[in-house]
């Protein structure tokens, strides 16, 4: 029987390949189950799992909660705008009170970096980090790597351009580690002011020039830019970061052929992508969506201990 | 009766004193709560002490004895924050950690910017295991806007002032706080950072807040703003004393400063001279958030040199007390700070001494003498006639940090399960002993 090394999910920094392997390859059979008509099996029966949502989320919470439904485990949703971490009460309290109504597994949103860790010290339950800060999110970057690998049969040896917003991006670390164990080539690209401190010691490419970062590239995954980090005098206008770090058309050109174009989402299109390129023929948008529901239902299997029972 | 000759007699040991140039075996004598004399095992020594009752010898052998260890830098969290600390705990805490003196900071709820707050601490002081120094508000409230009644607080006994923890923003605040305080002679210490630069911050910027997705303080933080209240004591020709400096380019500013004749002295503390920003990465504890912010091995080894060459005068520990409650959450949510006093010593032993930076003597010169320097306070040394502040160090202790072996009211460090040499035997404070092995 295979098994994760960890009994938790909080970055992929420390997952081995093997570990990664394995989850993709688990992936592909839950792939198969939410195109069957009746998207349920009862491998997570009776494991109830709490979605602690401290920052607000809605295509991440809705993927977990219909994974976890599609796995037939309960589910409580927790976020911090209904709740009494309004009155003041402190993260462990929350969940060690939550906990005490016996739950398994808690998929953890948090604006804290190294929230997830943290939970890990307060709780027995598995954690699966959804997302902490501008740390990781790593069910978003075991999808990315899902939807590139079921294109091409292999990560290896691929040519990944990561752009935008690298400094606060938790979906760009996750996918640095990952790719990297998977020895894709990882290239960083964004504007020097959001290209954090020393990330040249990630072992990446790294651009401040779109074309140099395109050209040659199999896939490009872009993200989305805030305006919030405008405001903050990061960039001077969305006008400019569009005019050098925006995916058009024309600079699809600078891919090579099979290229491959990719977005976290929300996307701000006409920002860092036309509607043109994120609705063209090589864009797995759409398709990256419906592997993440994919990818979680496999990871919370992994990470549940239940691998003998289910389907 | 005739009253005794000496109230109590120190003997075996290796006495240290780095202000008289001494450092041979001898006998320290004490006599009304100052030192009576210091000498050398003669025949008429030894006569002499065997005419004393047992119970006045305290016996040295294989330990150093020392100067009271001075700290120029302590949070005692009184008035305001008594769960954290207390006057009385935290000076509990110095004296097993060796230190009869502590200078405690302003930042309390009242500030110390005004007499009655400087009179309350004095007070609660009176009957403390170790001498309470208070050091003043630079402005009131310390918000850095105007000035506090400088002179008042000189007045009534402090020693110093600083906006510690809110470094003065505006520079012009900052050169009207030097050249007021130079007509008391007495120098502003300084907590050097930049706040434009460092907001939001909760470590420092290195790889390892990239790594982490923390936001990170710039060293250049702290360089700056070291570097302009350098070129202000310039102008002004006040003192300045920097506190916890931690980049490589702030040590070699004040290095710069120093021998261009500057009036500036510095600290440093042991957790910037012993930990990198590394260590974070591996739990996000809490323990490690402190300000300024553990930084890179260059930086670590850029403070240690700056040590070791004279740049960086004293050791201060920085003691920040924290409850439990209070640290234990979100790493980014966390107040910045960590418990020093009972690990201060050990410390230096272990990473300083015994890795051949300092010798003995130069360590305790950093930890008596020099700050009692910066600061013009009584002790930091044996001279016959002072107060017999005295630190008797068995130097080779092995042990463990336990968290519930502190003293102080808080647990807030991340030293706990370290393996550490050389501790505190006893601590003598005016002649009186208030902490012993």
């Amino acid at each position: 029987m295979s098994r994760l090394h960890s009994r938790h999910l909080l970055g992929l920094e420390d997952v081995p390949k093997e570990d990664i392997s394995l989850i993709l390859k688990t992936t592909d059979s839950f792939r198969e189950v939410i195109d069957r008509t009746i998207k349920k099996v009862p491998t997570l029966r009776g494991i109830t799992v709490l979605n602690l949502f401290y920052e607000p989320s809605t295509r991440t919470r809705i993927s977990f909660e219909l994974a976890e439904k599609r796995l037939s485990a309960d589910t409580v949703n927790f976020s911090t705008s209904t709740s009494s971490v309004k009155k003041g009460e402190s993260l462990r309290d929350t969940v060690q009170n939550i906990e005490a109504m016996k739950i398994d597994m808690v998929v953890v949103r948090h604006s804290s970096s190294g929230a997830p860790y943290y939970l890990t010290k307060c709780m027995d339950a598995n954690i699966i980090n959804a997302g902490d800060g501008a740390h990781e999110h790593p069910t978003q970057a075991l999808l990315d790597m899902y939807t590139i690998f079921k294109k091409y049969g292999k990560l290896e040896g691929l040519r990944v351009v990561l752009v935008g917003d690298v400094k606060h991006s938790r979906v760009i670390r996750s996918n640095i580690w990952g790719l990297k164990t998977m020895r894709a080539s990882v290239a960083l690209c964004g504007p020097s002011t959001l290209l954090p401190y020393e990330a040249e010691k990630f072992g990446c490419d790294m651009y401040t020039k779109m074309d140099e970062a395109l050209d040659g590239a199999d896939v490009v995954n872009v993200m989305r830019i805030q305006l919030e980090r405008q405001q903050s005098g990061l960039f001077p206008s969305q006008r400019e970061y569009t005019n050098l770090f925006g995916l058009n058309k024309d600079r699809l050109r600078l891919l090579n052929k099979n290229y491959t174009v990719m977005h976290p989402g929300p996307m701000n299109r006409g920002v860092e992508i036309t509607s043109e390129v994120a609705d063209g023929a090589n864009s797995v948008i759409l398709e990256q969506v419906t592997n993440g529901q994919a990818v979680r239902m496999a990871v919370l299997y992994l990470l549940s201990g239940r691998k003998e029972e289910g389907e | 009766m005739a009253s005794k000759k000496y109230d109590m007699v120190i003997k075996g040991g290796r006495v240290i004193d780095p202000a008289l140039g001494f450092g041979k075996d001898a006998y320290v004598f004490i006599k009304d709560g100052k030192i009576s004399k210091i000498a050398t095992p003669t025949a008429a020594v030894e006569k002499e002490i065997k005419s004393l009752d047992a119970d006045q010898i305290v016996d040295a052998t294989d330990k150093l004895v020392v100067p009271g260890l001075i700290d120029i830098h302590v949070h005692l969290r009184e008035p305001g924050r008594e769960a954290a600390e207390t006057i009385e705990s935290g000076c509990r805490a110095a004296a097993a950690g060796g230190f009869t003196a502590v200078c405690c900071m302003p930042n309390t709820t009242p500030c110390i910017d005004n007499q009655e707050t400087v009179k309350f601490v004095q007070d609660r002081a009176k009957d403390a295991d170790a001498r309470v120094y208070v050091v003043g508000a630079v402005t009131k409230n310390i918000e850095g806007k105007e000035l506090s009644e400088i002179g008042d607080l000189v007045k009534i006994g402090a020693v110093a002032i600083s906006d510690d923890g809110k470094y003065p923003q505006n520079p012009e605040i900052m050169r009207r706080g030097l050249e007021y305080a130079r007509m008391f002679d007495i120098p502003v210490m300084q907590h050097a950072e930049d706040q434009y630069l460092s907001a939001g911050a909760v470590m420092n910027e290195s790889y390892q807040s990239t790594r982490l997705g923390l936001k990170g303080s710039p060293p250049v933080a702290e360089e700056i703003a070291v570097l302009r209240d350098i070129a202000l004591c310039r102008f002004t020709g006040a003192r300045l004393h920097i506190q916890h400096v931690s980049t490589r380019q702030a040590v070699a500013a004040i290095r710069a400063a120093k021998k261009e004749g500057v009036r500036v002295t510095a600290e440093a503390t042991p957790h910037h001279m012993v930990l990198t920003d590394d260590e974070i990465g591996k739990e996000f504890n809490t323990n490690l958030r402190v300000n300024p912010p553990i930084r890179t091995a260059s930086d670590r080894d850029a403070v240690i040199e700056g040590l070791v060459d004279g740049t960086i005068d004293c050791i201060a520990s920085d003691h920040a007390p924290h409850q439990d409650e209070d640290k234990d959450c979100e790493f980014d949510l966390a107040p910045a700070g960590m418990i020093g006093l009972e690990t201060t010593l050990a410390l230096v032993k272990t990473y300083l001494i015994d890795k051949g930076y300092l010798a003995w003597a130069d360590a305790i010169r950093k930890m008596t003498a020099n700050p009692a320097r910066i600061l013009g306070l009584p002790g930091g040394t044996l001279e016959e006639g002072s107060p017999a502040d005295i630190t008797i160090i068995d130097p080779d202790k092995k042990w463990t940090v336990k968290a519930d072996k502190f003293f102080s009211k808080s647990k807030n460090s991340p030293f706990i399960g370290w393996k550490l040499s050389g501790q505190a035997y006893m601590t003598i404070l005016g002649g009186r002993i208030v902490f012993k092995q």
